[in-house]
Formats: C-alpha cells, sequence, structure tokens
C-alpha cells in the first residue's frame, strides 16, 4: 500500500519533469536537426541530404562568420577571466564584512539589467554623437566626432561587460573558500607573490575559473543584441545570420543547420573544457 | 582578510585604482542611461539641454513621456503577463523536479539530471529556433490531419512562455532543490507519526519549509522573463513584450523616452534582484 502511493508519487513529480523536456527540449532539437537534412526539390517537395551543410561549407562568408564567431568568443572569454580575476581576489581576499556585501552587490546589478538596456548605455557612450567623442573633443584631443561604434573593439567591449559577472561569481566562490594561512604559509616559506599566485591560488580556483570561462564562452557564442547593435551590420555573428535564414530569407533548413553547428561547437567546448579539467557538468553548473 | 604580507605602497595602490577603474566601467552604461532620462533634448546625446522631466510624464510631441506613449505601456503589460505565467509555471514544475531529484532514487536519474541542466547551455537563439521548427511542423500535421487551425502554435505570446519556460525551469529547480536538501526529513516524520497524511504532511510542513526558495525562484523567473530577449526574439508574434519593442525603437534611433524605460527597469530590476537574495538567504 505505502509502496504504491509512493510509486504513485513519483510518477506524477516524474510527469511534469518530463513533458518539459521531451516536449520542449528534446524533440524541437530533434526535429530541428530532421530539418536541417532536408533539401528542397520542389514546392513542399524534400530530400534527405546533407546540402545545407554543403552550403555552409562552400559559402566562404558562412565558415569566416562561424570561425571569428568562436575566436571573438574565446578572445572575450580570456579577457573576461584576466579583468575579473584581480576583482574577485580583491573581492574575496581583500575585504570583508559590509564592504564585501556591497562590492559583490555591485557586480550583481548590471547583471539584472537587462542585456538591451547595458547594450543601450554603451551605444550611448560610443557613438559618434556620443558620450566620449564629445569628451574628447572638449579636452581637445580630438579634431571632429570619433565613431567609436560598429567595429570589434566595441563589440568585445559589449561582451565583456555583459559577461562579466558570470566569470565573478564563480571566482569569488572558489577563491573564498582557499585557506587565507595557506597564502601566508606560503609567504612565510619565502615565495614571490607571483609563485604564489601559480602554485597556491590558481590550483585552488580552477573549478571557478572553468565554470565561469564555460558560461562565458557559451554566453557570447550565442549573444546576438551586442554583436548586432554594436557591431553594426557587419559585425559578422553567426547568431545574426541564423536570424537571417529564419526570419528574413525563411529558409529554415539552412537555418537550422546554422543553429546545428553553433550548438555542436558550443556542446563540443564544454565538454572539452570539462573533460580537461576532469569536472561535470553538474558541478560546473551548480557552482554559477 | 589577509593581514600581514608585506605589499610595497605602490602596488598597493595601483590595485586599489584598479579596483576602482573596474567599478566605473560597470556603471558608466547604466548611470549614463539613466542621466539622459532627463535631458531636455530629442535625443538621447549630448549636448546636455537641461534637466526635463518630460520623457516621464510629458503629453506633448514629440515629448511623449513614458507613463502617456501607449505602445510602451502595452508591451509592459504583455512582458507583464508573460512573465506571471512563465513564472507560475517554472515554479511548479520546479517545485516537482526539486522533489523528484531530492527524494528519489530511480534508474536514469543521473542521465535525467544532465538533461535537467541542459537548457542552460543550449544557446537562447537555438532554443527559440528549435521551439520554432518544431511547434511549425506539428501545427502543420494537426492542420493537414483535421482541418482545423491551430494558431496557439504559431509564433506568439504562447510560443514566447513556452520557450522562456523551457529554460527558466532549470534555474527554478536549482534554487528549491538547494533549500529542499536543507530540509530535515525527520520533521516530515514526526508528522506522519502524529497522524497526518503523506500529502497532508507536505503540504503543511515541507512546503511552508520551501516557500522562501518557491518565491525567489518565482522572483528571479519575472527577472529573467522580463529582461529576456534572444528567445523571444525568435517566437514572438504581433504583441511584442518590452525588450523587442524597445529593441525595435532602438534600432530605428529613438527619443530619450527610451533612457526613461530604461531607467524605470533599472530601479525595478535591481529591486527585485535584492527580493530574491533576501529570500534566498533567509534562514529559519
Amino acid at each position: 500500500m505505502a509502496t504504491d502511493r509512493s510509486k504513485l508519487a513519483f510518477w506524477l513529480l516524474l510527469a511534469p519533469c518530463l513533458i518539459w523536456l521531451v516536449t520542449l527540449i528534446i524533440l524541437p532539437h530533434v526535429g530541428m536537426f530532421l530539418v536541417s537534412l532536408r533539401e528542397k526539390v520542389g514546392v513542399r517537395e524534400y530530400e534527405t541530404s546533407f546540402a545545407n551543410y554543403a552550403v555552409f561549407l562552400n559559402e566562404p562568408l558562412y565558415w569566416n562568420t562561424f570561425a571569428r564567431t568562436a575566436y571573438m568568443s574565446i578572445a572575450a572569454t580570456v579577457l573576461t577571466l584576466f579583468i575579473g580575476f584581480p576583482i574577485s581576489y580583491y573581492i574575496a581576499k581583500l575585504t570583508r564584512g559590509r564592504t564585501k556585501t556591497t562590492l559583490f552587490l555591485m557586480c550583481l546589478i548590471p547583471f539584472w539589467v537587462s542585456e538591451l538596456v547595458r547594450t543601450f548605455g554603451w551605444m550611448i557612450l560610443l557613438r559618434e554623437t556620443g558620450v566620449f567623442s564629445n569628451v574628447l573633443q572638449y579636452l581637445g584631443l580630438a579634431a571632429g566626432p570619433v565613431e567609436m561604434l560598429y567595429n570589434d573593439a566595441a563589440i568585445m567591449t559589449g561582451l565583456v561587460y555583459t559577461s562579466m559577472l558570470f566569470m565573478v561569481v564563480p571566482l569569488v566562490t572558489a577563491l573564498d573558500s582557499l585557506d587565507d594561512s595557506l597564502i601566508e604559509a606560503g609567504y612565510d616559506l619565502g615565495a614571490s607573490g607571483f609563485a604564489i599566485l601559480r602554485e597556491i591560488i590558481i590550483p585552488h580556483a580552477m573549478p571557478g575559473i572553468v565554470s565561469g570561462c564555460i558560461v562565458v564562452f557559451m554566453l557570447s557564442l550565442g549573444n546576438y543584441l551586442t554583436p548586432i547593435l554594436l557591431g553594426g551590420k557587419d559585425s559578422l555573428w553567426f547568431t545574426g545570420l541564423i536570424y537571417s535564414q529564419f526570419i528574413t530569407r525563411f529558409n529554415w533548413e539552412l537555418g537550422s543547420a546554422f543553429g546545428f553547428l553553433l550548438l555542436g561547437l558550443s556542446s563540443f567546448i564544454v565538454f572539452v573544457g570539462l573533460k580537461l579539467t576532469g569536472q561535470s557538468l553538474g558541478k560546473t553548473m551548480a557552482q554559477s | 582578510m589577509i593581514i600581514g604580507i608585506p605589499q610595497s605602497r605602490a602596488f598597493k595602490w595601483s590595485y586599489r585604482a584598479y579596483v576602482t577603474l573596474f567599478f566605473i566601467y560597470l556603471a558608466l552604461p547604466l548611470a549614463t542611461v539613466c542621466a539622459f532620462a532627463f535631458n531636455d533634448s530629442v535625443f538621447p546625446s549630448l549636448p546636455w539641454e537641461g534637466f526635463t522631466w518630460d520623457w516621464f510624464f510629458g503629453t506633448e510631441a514629440p515629448y511623449i513621456g513614458v507613463f502617456h506613449e501607449s505602445p510602451i505601456l502595452r508591451s509592459l503589460v504583455t512582458s507583464g503577463v508573460v512573465a506571471f505565467w512563465v513564472s507560475v509555471l517554472a515554479v511548479f514544475v520546479g517545485t516537482c523536479n526539486a522533489f523528484l531529484f531530492v527524494r528519489h532514487e530511480f534508474r536514469g536519474k543521473a542521465i535525467l539530471y544532465v538533461l535537467m541542466l541542459l537548457p542552460l547551455i543550449i544557446p537562447g537563439i537555438i532554443l527559440g529556433i528549435s521551439i520554432l521548427v518544431f511547434s511549425s511542423s506539428v501545427a502543420n500535421f494537426l492542420e493537414d490531419a483535421t482541418g482545423l487551425w491551430f494558431d496557439g502554435l504559431r509564433p506568439g505570446l504562447i510560443l514566447v512562455v513556452l520557450g522562456q519556460f523551457s529554460f527558466i525551469t532549470t534555474f527554478a529547480t536549482l534554487v528549491i532543490s538547494a533549500r529542499l536538501q536543507k530540509f530535515d526529513p525527520s520533521l516530515e516524520e514526526a508528522a506522519l507519526n502524529l497522524g497526518a497524511t503523506h500529502w497532508g504532511a507536505v503540504r503543511e510542513v515541507t512546503l511552508p519549509f520551501l516557500y522562501p526558495a518557491m518565491a525567489a525562484a518565482g522572483v528571479v523567473a519575472v527577472l529573467m522573463s522580463f529582461e529576456n530577449f534572444n528567445t523571444t526574439l525568435m517566437l514572438v508574434g504581433s504583441d511584442a513584450p518590452l525588450t523587442i519593442t524597445m529593441y525595435d525603437r532602438l534600432k530605428l534611433g529613438s527619443t530619450p523616452v527610451l533612457n526613461a524605460v530604461s531607467l524605470l527597469l533599472i530601479v525595478v530590476s535591481a529591486l527585485l534582484g535584492l527580493v530574491s537574495l533576501l529570500l534566498q538567504k533567509r534562514k529559519d
């Protein structure tokens, strides 16, 4: 009787989870994969083939954009790590009490705000009639209006800004758990600051570094707003291609193939990152 | 806090300067957006033409404030409706998931757990197109088979809700599971010993313990739904939520009314974020 009831409870709990995952995650992705294998041969007539993937390989614009999106995302990830690490160390190890909470909250707030608003802020700052351009002219450092929007540096600034939090939070968590006395022992034994960083701090923070990097990379790769708005028409971001195939050109077959390539790249990097450091997805995600 | 480690004065000061610069970098875009909401000019840019409240309360073109700008107000309501449903659905499924993963051992649990985390690593735009493709083919199939119309499966608010729900549920599950793990099962056993039914014990003892986490998950869901762009962009129909409306305006170049909306969004989302933190931190 009791086991029957607990079995019923189990199935009742399992049902929502399965309905959610099957209808909104698994089936749509299987469906998208099948659509990406469809080649249009006539009106409402399709054949199964890899034609859409061949289009991707044969068109330099497409795979150049793909590669560009990948290496720009890697660059954004590395930059975010290098900028964020000293900040996380400062928050975790050099402050305490109320200052620590305040600094941490100040890192959180920009993330709660919509990405659109953050990007809008950068547009006002960087554009030709923007704040930076005016300040430079006022200081006499520029003769006329300077356009700082619509280039790779602008995209990079926006990407790093948008994903900073996802680096800082896991890093602070990881560094918080490092016992201060280990660092002090290192000093007492005569190690240089750099040696302590390399031998004690970085190895300890590795789980945080990995989960931060994975999340930042995925977010940059899948970002649409920042590259399109800060990079302009020539931003050449892969998500932009997916959007135009789906919404502008109405070529869902090619769009699905692109979507799958992006998903494949993103999953591959996550997989490699986890394997290289011997961590599991569950643990990494729980960190962030 | 590490004390007793000798560091040169120059190092200390340059470290502090770096941290200060970093926080200026964080605050600058948001502060700029807010500041230009009060500029008495039709463009959100310099020069500064003086202080005005018109972008909030103005009624005469081109100085139409947020509170009199009907397209923006309408999309705000749309966003609110979407956020409400996403939050209700995500908290419900998230609570079920928490009980499933914390309380039950079953074959395939590890695989199901990884599947549950997957939405976190799927880029939002791909989540959007996959649901778009799938729901359209289901709609085509059903329409061919029955001759009826299935508008709910075409781009529109229902799909936007489902699309956002599909990944926000993972966050809700993580938040609620974390709290359920801290629950002492002997409390529930005590209730059973005192004659409570199984469901009665869960309802009277366990669920009240989970309320703060459920509320926090709900607030996080509202926040994420409100600001979601990528998934929504692919699934949106004729009724656009706020982020989509603002994006369309932004591309065309708009008056500082956008700054005013942004300022309100910053204030509200910062408050909601703090509420969700307080709810998750609450100890009892």
